[in-house]
């Protein structure tokens, strides 16, 4: 009986686990940092190709999706505030509209890079090597690999919502205990983060 | 100490800075619509960074953290940047 009204947590350190979750979140950028200095360095010895090449990409689905990934970012983070409100039932709801946005993005992305596929765009096709500069291919190798790491990150993403999901509904994620959700803001604000560079590097080349 | 270390975003606040994020975007668009030649990406360059700081400010809270997580952040903005700059260094007096 005396157990059951003990506080029997072992040791909870919000500033702590705040820290790691951002010391994770610089590795991570400097991970993407590298990308986007190799891409930097080709785009500047390949303008024109980069250019031709990035004329092949839809602005339209480019700014749908920047839309989509701005807006599950709010919600998140309107989550965390409805959770130290002690809203359960609101926070459940934010982060159900938060991974519905996320898989939205997903769908989308699965259509973009279909379309690119059905004209023979993709890292070492035929029509890419036979036809193409290598200005086109180095484009094209750093778009796959920049949105295929960056929609990895999306459905890492996504796993870690629903974990952080699942303990808000066990009450395990609570006021009290809130980094874990706190966290998971974080990981998905860096995935926004990231697409607002990825953004106009690739879909804004005029 | 205790009671006051969490601040509590209003919902509103959230979404103002979501049309700012959503407005920088269009805006971001129609700088590279305008024939500005070599400044059309520096200009869209620009609205992300402004975007980034946006979100890193109020929807990563380091707005209301402690002030050493802003410090390491720009230490890693920084760091960035050098690596940029002194790659460029390189590339462009070859």
């Amino acid at each position: 009986m005396e157990n059951a009204t003990q506080h029997s947590d072992p040791h909870y350190d919000q500033e702590a686990s705040k820290l790691g979750m951002w010391l994770f979140i610089f590795t991570e950028l400097l991970l993407f940092g590298g990308l986007f200095l190799v891409y930097s360095i080709y785009r500047f010895l390949n303008p024109e190709a980069f250019r031709l090449a990035g004329e092949e990409l839809n602005l339209t689905i480019g700014a749908i999706n920047t839309i989509i990934l701005l807006v599950s970012s709010m919600t998140i983070a309107m989550s965390t505030s409805s959770l130290q409100k002690k809203n359960k039932g609101l926070t459940i709801f934010l982060l159900e509209v938060t991974i519905m946005l996320a898989l939205i993005f997903l769908i989308n992305k699965y259509f973009e890079w279909g379309v690119k596929f059905d004209h023979g765009i993709w890292p070492g096709s035929q029509h890419l090597i036979n036809d193409m500069s290598k200005g086109e291919i180095l484009f094209f190798g750093l778009y796959f690999v920049m949105t295929g790491l960056h929609a990895l990150h999306i459905i890492v993403g996504m796993i870690i919502i629903i974990v952080a999901l699942n303990k808000v509904q066990k009450g395990i994620v609570n006021e009290n205990r809130p980094s874990l959700l706190e966290n998971a803001g974080l990981y998905w604000h860096l995935v926004d983060l990231i697409w607002i560079f990825l953004f106009p590097l690739f879909y804004l080349i005029h | 100490m205790e009671k006051e270390k969490h601040h509590i975003v209003p919902y509103k606040v959230y979404f103002y800075i979501l049309i700012a994020l959503i407005t920088l975007t269009f805006m971001s668009i129609g700088i590279t619509k305008i024939n500005l030649g070599g400044y059309s990406v520096l200009g869209a360059l620009v609205f992300s960074t402004i975007k980034s700081v946006l979100v890193l400010t109020w929807f990563m809270h380091l707005k209301f953290d402690q002030p050493f997580l802003r410090f390491m952040v720009g230490f890693v903005a920084l760091l960035f940047f050098a690596i940029i700059f002194i790659t460029f260094l390189d590339y462009y007096y070859r």
